[in-house]
């Protein structure tokens, strides 16, 4: 299984999620820089976490328009699994792949800090071997990860079963005390309508190892791979 | 010619850095002051062979980059 980490200047995840494909999980990855054309024939994308451009004008909003963002939009539009990872996420939701946009925390802080977020759907190929209400531990570290969208795309996102991951507590409950960052109905991560595509804040490989303080992480990547060995197809 | 693009949340969306400074303020005894939002102002030269011209450029560049409009709306003046 290839997966391409895509590097954008001022990604800084990148070499985590490589680590997570490549030594922990003993997949092929490999880096694509932004202004590459070709995705290089991978089967997995992963767009990874950092401040791309600096964060400047808005998280992920100069991102979006890298050379190969054209590549992983048709990626993804021929069903090709697509992992946005915090600020990799952002970059989805500017470039209009996934619904709604970042603001500040609404507390204003930088969050670095483990939480705990509950998997609701198991029909995407990042959640396909969890357990619906399986609970996961897993860093966050973000100042704008206060998901909003307008409260017809977030219905829309309800009725249609595409919140994938939900801030709660210990026990699995949706609670705003294990809300981080304020964002609406807890929404720690979601996916587009096809389901090949999800975004998330918290940084699943950052935790693929209990050394780290988690391995509950390794499971979207296992995840992948298992859909993608069942699935047998790429695009 | 110069365009200048004011950038602003939608009402709608919770603005909490205005929240913020809106409380610094009243804490500083500016009680006349109330609600505050904070936005963002772009100044662009534009190329253009007339204002109207102008506008629709920077508009345009708005729409594409400068604003999110999904939180976000946007005022154009061109000088």
């Amino acid at each position: 299984m290839r997966f391409a980490i895509v590097v954008f200047p001022g990604s800084n995840c990148d070499h985590d999620a490589y680590h997570a494909a490549e030594h922990v999980l003993g997949q092929d990855a490999e880096f694509v820089w932004h202004k590459e054309t070709s995705l290089q024939g991978a089967d997995v994308v992963i767009l990874p976490g950092g401040f791309s451009h600096g964060d400047y004008l808005r998280t992920g909003a100069i991102a979006r328009f890298s050379p190969i963002m054209k590549c992983v939009a048709a990626f993804a539009r021929e069903g090709g699994p697509v992992l946005g990872i915090c600020n990799g996420f952002q970059i989805l939701l500017e470039a209009g792949m996934l619904p709604g946009a970042m603001l500040r925390n609404r507390d204003l802080k930088f969050h670095c800090e483990h939480v705990r977020v509950q998997v609701e759907r198991t029909d995407t190929p990042f959640t396909s071997l969890a357990s619906i209400g399986q609970v996961l531990r897993l860093p966050i570290a973000h100042g704008e990860g206060n998901y909003y969208a307008e409260p017809d795309v977030v219905d829309d996102l309800e009725a249609s079963g595409r919140v994938v991951f939900r801030y709660c507590d210990e026990r699995g409950q949706i609670t705003s005390d294990a809300n981080p960052n304020g964002a609406l109905h807890n929404i720690a991560g979601i996916c587009n309508e096809s389901r090949n595509v999800v975004g998330l804040m918290p940084h699943p490989e950052r935790a693929c190892e209990s050394v780290l303080g988690s391995a509950d992480g390794k499971l979207l990547f296992e995840s992948v791979v298992g859909a993608l060995a069942v699935g047998g197809q790429s695009p | 010619m110069k365009a200048r693009v004011f950038v602003t949340l939608k009402p709608s969306v919770f603005d909490p850095q205005g929240q913020t400074i809106a409380d610094a303020l009243h804490s500083m005894g500016y009680t006349g002051v109330g609600e505050v939002r904070q936005g963002k102002y772009f100044e662009l030269d534009v190329s253009a062979p007339s204002a109207d011209q102008a506008k629709t450029l920077a508009a345009e560049v708005a729409d594409k980059l400068l604003a999110n409009p999904v939180i976000e709306s946007y005022r154009v003046e061109v000088e």
